[in-house]
C-alpha cells in the first residue's frame, strides 16, 4: 500500500466512527432533555414557554457537539489536508 | 459534490473572486434593506394599518418580546443588532426553497463574520452599560483565577456560534445533494423542508445565544446577581 491508499483508507474509517461515536452522546443526552421537559410540561403547563425556549437552546447547544463531529467527517471526506498534500506531491513528482 | 458555496466561483480576476457566498449575501441584503426601506415608508397610526405594517409589528414586537426574556430591559437598544442577525440568518435560510439558491450561512466564512460581530458587539454592549471599570470586573469574578478561564470561554463560544451555524447550514445542503443522487423523487422535498426548520431554529438560537451573551456582559457582578438572575423557585400549586 501507498501512502494515499493509505490516507484514503483511514480517512473514510475514522470519518464512519467519528460520525457514529460522536452522535451517540448527544443522542442520549437529547433524549434525556426531551423527557425531563415533557415530565415538567406535564407537570406545569403554565410555564410551557419558558420551559420550551430553555428547551431549544439546551438542545441546540447538546446537538452541536454532534454537528462538530460531522464537521470532522466532512473534512475528513471532502476536503482532507493530508491527502491534498499528497496528491500535490505525487503531481509534483 | 463541494462543501460549501464558497467553491461556486461566478467571476475571477487575480486574487478577487466572486463566489456565490458573496453574490447571494448580496442579494439577500439588497431583499431586506429595500424590503425594510419599503415597508416603512408609510407607516400609520391610525385605526386601520396597512397588511404590510401589520406584518412588520408582528415581527418586531415578536423579536422584542423574545430579547425582553432573555433578561434585557429596553429591547429597543438591542433589536437593531439581535433583530438583524435573526433576519439574516433566517431569510438566508427560508430562501433554500428558491431553486438554484446555496444558503451563505452555508460557508464558513458567513458563519465566522457572524459570530465576529458577536464577539464585539458583547464587550461593547458590557461597556456602554457598567462602563470600562463594570466590565473588565467581569472577568475576574469569582476570583481572579479565573481570568484566564473567562477569556477562554469568550473565544471558544464565538467560534462554537460560527461552528454550530456552519455545520447545520452545510449539513442540510449536503444531506440534500446526497439525497437527490440516491432517491430524487420525493425525499429532498422532506428533508428541504425539515432543513427550513432546522434553519429558523438555528436562526433563533444564533440570535438568542447572543441576547444571553450581552444579557450576561450587562449584568455579571451586580451587588446580588442571585437576586437578580435566578428569582426564588415558586411555589407548586
Amino acid at each position: 500500500m501507498d501512502d494515499t491508499t493509505i490516507i484514503a483508507a483511514t480517512s473514510i474509517v475514522v470519518a464512519g466512527i467519528t460520525t457514529g461515536f460522536g452522535t451517540m452522546g448527544p443522542a442520549l443526552a437529547e433524549g434525556r432533555a426531551v423527557a425531563t421537559a415533557l415530565t415538567s410540561l406535564a407537570q406545569q403547563p403554565d410555564a410551557s414557554a419558558t420551559i420550551t425556549r430553555t428547551l431549544f437552546v439546551g438542545l441546540a447547544m447538546i446537538e452541536s457537539t454532534a454537528i462538530y463531529c460531522f464537521v470532522v467527517s466532512m473534512i475528513l471526506i471532502f476536503a482532507n489536508p493530508f491527502w491534498n498534500h499528497f496528491i500535490a506531491q505525487a503531481a509534483g513528482k | 459534490m463541494h462543501l460549501s458555496p464558497d467553491q461556486i466561483v461566478f467571476w475571477q480576476f487575480g486574487f478577487v473572486n466572486l463566489n456565490a457566498t458573496i453574490v447571494f449575501t448580496w442579494a439577500l441584503m439588497l431583499v431586506l434593506a429595500l424590503g425594510s426601506k419599503l415597508l416603512t415608508r408609510n407607516l400609520s397610526d391610525d385605526e386601520k394599518p396597512s397588511r404590510w405594517q401589520g406584518v412588520l409589528e408582528i415581527v418586531v414586537l415578536g423579536i422584542e418580546q423574545q430579547i425582553a426574556t432573555v433578561g434585557l430591559q429596553e429591547p429597543r437598544r438591542y433589536i437593531g443588532f439581535l433583530g438583524t442577525l435573526f433576519l439574516f440568518v433566517a431569510a438566508a435560510s427560508i430562501c433554500t426553497v428558491i431553486p438554484g439558491y446555496e444558503p451563505p450561512t452555508g460557508s464558513l466564512s458567513t458563519t465566522v463574520a457572524l459570530a465576529l460581530c458577536v464577539f464585539v458587539a458583547v464587550p461593547m454592549f458590557g461597556i456602554l452599560g457598567r462602563g470600562l471599570r463594570g466590565y473588565l470586573k467581569s472577568y475576574v469574578k469569582p476570583t481572579w483565577v479565573m481570568l484566564p478561564f473567562n477569556i477562554i470561554s469568550e473565544v471558544s463560544r464565538t467560534l462554537a456560534l460560527a461552528v454550530r451555524l456552519f455545520g447545520n447550514m452545510m449539513s442540510g445542503t449536503m444531506i440534500l445533494a446526497i439525497l437527490v443522487s440516491i432517491t430524487p423523487l420525493l425525499f429532498p422535498i422532506v428533508m428541504t423542508v425539515l432543513g427550513l426548520l432546522t434553519g429558523i431554529v438555528q436562526a433563533y438560537i444564533f440570535a438568542i445565544l447572543a441576547a444571553v451573551y450581552i444579557a450576561a456582559a450587562m449584568r455579571a457582578g451586580e451587588p446580588d446577581p442571585d437576586a437578580a438572575s435566578n428569582p426564588a423557585p415558586q411555589p407548586s400549586s
